[in-house]
């Protein structure tokens, strides 16, 4: 029946108060219009050099900065208006040129010395800031196809190349097949084929007349090419998104196949998409000139094609015969820029190779001088010949030059598509939530209106039912939102709009705490007790109930935040965050407030919990 | 000030046989209008697009579904959307369109016929999305059920883990008859109120429960009804300041939170309300009939006889 707080348990409940206050007071600061400029390339620098170019930049255009500030990987620029931060743009996009990202931001206006010990405002989710979420699926067959459509034709060069007897080389998904002329050279195609790749696996068919092997690519090795697969899509989309000079963007993995891209602030969502959504791949295939046969392309004529061939056009609809086996594919490219032929004066594309790209392109050429050689480009599954050039010599070193552009900026489209479009699988986005600046502004103020008004509702009920002690609950749960607020800024977690209307649920139900507390008072006083033993027992016999009942709410919020995604995530969070900060306040900080008001009191005859009906019969 | 100033337990549990006909009519209703009318699921679970746009001045509804039957999207759903200038547009899936080319012909179009729209919000989702989302919706539905059958069996014991879920599906089932009775939109933020209700009005039995154990241990001799009435009376006045406060909140969000919280809102609002009546009136009496009694209360839980010694 002591109702005496350790003194180490004020000041813990006072040390959480002030930390708090701490981590919340960036929020009340209030944001910049800001440009922050990063190099495209990682590994860039970023030193004081670049900052005096770009002061010097806007000093010419007469654009005054109310901040320059110089980080690891980046430079901000703050501005007064927003007015300004755009002029700024140009002016700085301009001045550096197509090295650098420069995009637009908000910066907090929290001074440096909350900044530098991590207190940062909450963080605001798309729905809340404005932006353009995406959910892209990746089609990892593809990858697997691709792959395999390479591995065949590889297994092919090299097989000529030793002088091994084959009759044919097939594939089926991703099982390949080599129909030798005899088990000797199986045999000696086999280790062949190890030198490729060591990981696998064989079997060997004889039935009748047949000598097949048959190659299975391991499951370790499906994983490394579709996981390789994944990730060169990730660098390919960063490589996007830094063209469209966002500041913040978010581009992770979801799942096995899938990339989420989060672009903060983007507003022009067709530019976003046109970029994102590209999904040009390059393929260099043979033209097949032998047994040529016009009437292949006559309609109802399918059947007629070589089994090793199909039919492909090109932009204008022109049909042409191409093998089905890959020569190269976009992932060997490391390089492509426009360029202008110096013969004919045409714009062209000039392509790099990797040293495997250049080897067998050398080797190729080499191999089919006088025949036509097929570029195509696929995009969303539809291939399409660009040029289908003539080889006239063996072309070494790596360097191509695609002919056939129609003018320089399609040559610059082209290459750009070559160099950021070199994605591994195909992608498509499957989901997409966009929510402009306007409405992200509007959602913030009805979801703080909410929380607000529902807050001063609370608090003028519990003050008027129960009296000092309701005092007593209006301060816990102010201390509660105190607690919270700080708990998400300092966790920086994803504040969305369900988030605000959590924030503002948790806020009724923890109340609860504090009604079950009052109501258990009430009731030891109405049993007979001292208002001391009251407190004391009220606090005892509330605890488990209030234990249990926050459990359940706690289920809740832990299926939420497992299943959910997004939004609902955010909701999750914190409500989660609300029942614990809720918990705290409720049994330590209300208790010390109590202890505080009456524990020290030798006699107390009363208790201000406002008026107690009695059964008198009880 | 003191809300209920009953001199006698109210007798609650003699009209449970009253409130079994009302609830189970109010549940075969709510059953009825789910089967019959459906939820109408917003584009987060079918999949499809739903875009807010909005214009300077009252939008012509006409003219916007004109302008989309232009460019062949005839099967849109054209609606104002809260005020006059606001516009919601749904629509379906489509076979040879991805959901990314939708919106941007859609917003496209009405751009080219009146320049001073503004798309406010895009909400795009793939089938399989829609499917995924609706999977790990009943998912997360049952985690729940299951988690707190659990818990409650733990800390009390399996008649009231029963009476509890039975009154939190009665309750459930009762929301989702709302929506599809007056066919309001059922997306994923009114998913996560149900699952907030599922929470929070469990913790309404959880209450009275706990006065009916502690009741079963101070009042020896009297039978279980009135055990249970006056555990119920007990909690009253609890339980309407708590319910007060959280639908004070709630009202608060219907009047400022603006239509993306409108159905939220309206779903815990029917949570709570009928979380008050189900725990009472469903919960208990599914108790009571289950047998509860101070024996197996007693045996269940070892360690609330720990507290009642040091009490």
């Amino acid at each position: 029946m002591n109702n005496h707080s350790a003194r180490w348990k004020y000041l813990l409940i006072l040390a959480t108060i002030l930390l708090s206050m701490l981590f919340v007071m960036p929020n009340f600061y209030g944001e910049s219009p800001a440009i922050q400029i990063m190099p495209i390339k990682s590994g860039e620098k970023i030193d004081t050099s670049l900052l005096q170019s770009i002061e010097t930049a806007l000093v010419k255009s007469q654009l005054k900065n109310t901040g320059l500030i110089l980080e690891n990987f980046n430079i901000k620029v703050k501005f007064k208006t927003a007015e300004e931060q755009l002029k700024a743009k140009t002016v700085i996009q301009n001045s550096l040129g197509d090295k650098y990202v420069v995009a637009l931001n908000l910066i907090s206006n929290s001074p440096d010395w909350l900044s530098g010990m991590g207190a940062l405002p909450m963080y605001l989710g798309l729905d809340l800031r404005g932006g353009v979420h995406f959910l892209m699926q990746v089609d990892l067959s593809k990858a697997l196809e691709k792959t395999t459509a390479s591995y065949v034709s590889q297994f092919r060069t090299k097989l000529r190349t030793e002088k091994i007897g084959y009759y044919d080389v097939s594939k089926n998904n991703d099982i390949m097949q080599i129909k030798f002329k005899s088990k000797d050279e199986l045999k000696r195609g086999k280790n062949i084929i190890r030198d490729i790749n060591d990981n696998f696996d064989f079997q060997e068919i004889f039935i009748n007349d047949e000598i097949v092997l048959k190659v299975i690519i391991s499951e370790k090795t499906k994983k490394s090419i579709t996981e390789f697969a994944i990730k060169q899509n990730l660098e390919t989309l960063n490589n996007r998104v830094n063209e469209l000079g966002v500041a913040e963007p978010l581009i992770q993995q979801q799942g096995l196949d899938r990339i989420v891209i989060q672009l903060p602030g983007v507003q022009d969502t067709a530019k976003a998409k046109e970029i994102l959504g590209r999904t040009a791949t390059l393929e260099m295939r043979m033209v097949n000139e032998d047994n040529f046969n016009p009437d292949i392309f006559e309609d109802g004529n399918e059947d007629q094609v070589p089994v090793n061939s199909e039919i492909i056009k090109d932009r204008f609809g022109n049909g042409m015969l191409l093998k089905k086996a890959v020569i190269l594919t976009g992932e060997r490219i490391t390089n492509a820029g426009p360029g202008v032929d110096q013969q004919t004066g045409q714009s062209v594309v000039s392509i790099t190779l990797d040293a495997t790209g250049a080897s067998i392109f050398k080797q190729i050429t080499r191999e089919n001088v006088g025949k036509r050689m097929a570029l195509l480009l696929i995009e969303k599954n539809v291939a399409e010949i660009v040029t289908a050039p003539v080889i006239k010599s063996e072309i070494g070193g790596g360097r191509v030059q695609i002919t056939g552009m129609d003018n320089p900026q399609e040559a610059t489209d082209v290459a750009l598509l070559l160099r950021a479009g070199s994605l591994a699988a195909p992608m498509e986005i499957i989901e997409e939530r966009t929510v402009g600046p306007s409405m992200g502004k509007e959602n913030i103020s009805r979801g703080v209106q909410s929380t607000i008004w529902g807050f001063v509702a609370i608090i003028t009920m519990m003050a008027i039912y129960y009296m000092v002690f309701g005092v007593i609950s209006v301060i816990t749960l102010s201390v509660n939102l105190l607690f919270l607020v700080a708990l998400l800024s300092a966790l920086q977690a994803t504040l969305t709009l369900p988030g605000l209307a959590a924030i503002a649920l948790t806020l009724g139900m923890a109340i609860d705490s504090s009604v079950l507390i009052n109501e258990r008072i009430r009731d030891e006083i109405r049993n007979g007790n001292t208002p001391q033993a009251s407190i004391s027992m009220g606090y005892k016999m509330a605890w488990g109930t209030i234990l249990d009942s926050n459990i359940t709410t706690m289920i809740a919020g832990l299926a939420l935040f497992m299943f959910g995604s997004g939004p609902i995530k955010g909701f999750a969070v914190v409500l989660v965050l609300g029942i614990l900060t809720s918990m705290y306040s409720a049994i330590f900080v209300s208790r010390a407030i109590v202890n505080y008001i009456y524990g020290n009191k030798r006699q107390v005859s009363k208790l201000s919990i406002g008026e107690i009906f009695k059964v008198d019969n009880n | 000030m003191e809300f209920f100033r009953v001199k006698k337990d109210i007798p609650f549990m003699k009209y449970s046989k009253i409130s079994a006909v009302v609830s189970t009519t109010v549940f075969i209703l709510a059953v009825f209008f789910i089967v019959i009318r459906g939820l109408n699921l917003g584009v987060d679970f079918t999949g499809g697009t739903m875009m807010e746009v909005s214009y300077p001045n009252a939008a012509n509804i006409d003219d916007i579904r004109q302008t989309l039957r232009d460019i062949d999207l005839e099967d849109a759903q054209v609606q104002n959307f809260g005020t006059e200038e606001d516009v919601l547009i749904r629509l379906p899936i489509r076979e040879g369109l991805s959901i990314a080319e939708i919106s941007e012909k859609v917003s496209a179009a009405l751009k080219l016929s009146n320049n001073l729209m503004e798309v406010k919000r895009v909400e795009s989702v793939g089938s399989q999305v829609g499917d995924e989302l609706y999977e790990k919706g009943a998912l997360a539905v049952l985690f729940v059920f299951i988690g707190i059958m659990l818990y409650l069996t733990m800390r009390f014991e399996w008649r009231f883990a029963i009476a509890a879920i039975v009154a939190n599906m009665h309750d459930v089932i009762i929301i989702l008859g709302f929506f599809a009775f007056f066919q309001w939109e059922f997306n994923l933020t009114v998913l996560a109120a149900v699952l907030a209700v599922l929470g929070y009005s469990v913790n309404e039995s959880v209450v009275v429960f706990d006065r009916v154990r502690e009741n079963f241990r101070k009042m020896r001799k009297t039978n279980v009804a009135e055990i249970i009435n006056n555990a119920i009376t007990r909690t009253m006045s609890r339980t309407i300041m708590t319910h007060l406060s959280t639908q004070t909140v709630v009202v608060s969000m219907l009047i400022f939170g603006g239509e993306i919280l409108h159905n939220f809102a309206l779903a815990l609002t029917i949570g709570i309300l009928f979380g008050i009546y189900s725990s009472i009136m469903v919960g208990c009496p599914i108790a009571m009939w289950l047998g509860t009694n101070q024996t197996n209360l007693a045996i269940s839980n070892p360690e609330s006889k720990k507290e009642n010694t040091e009490v």
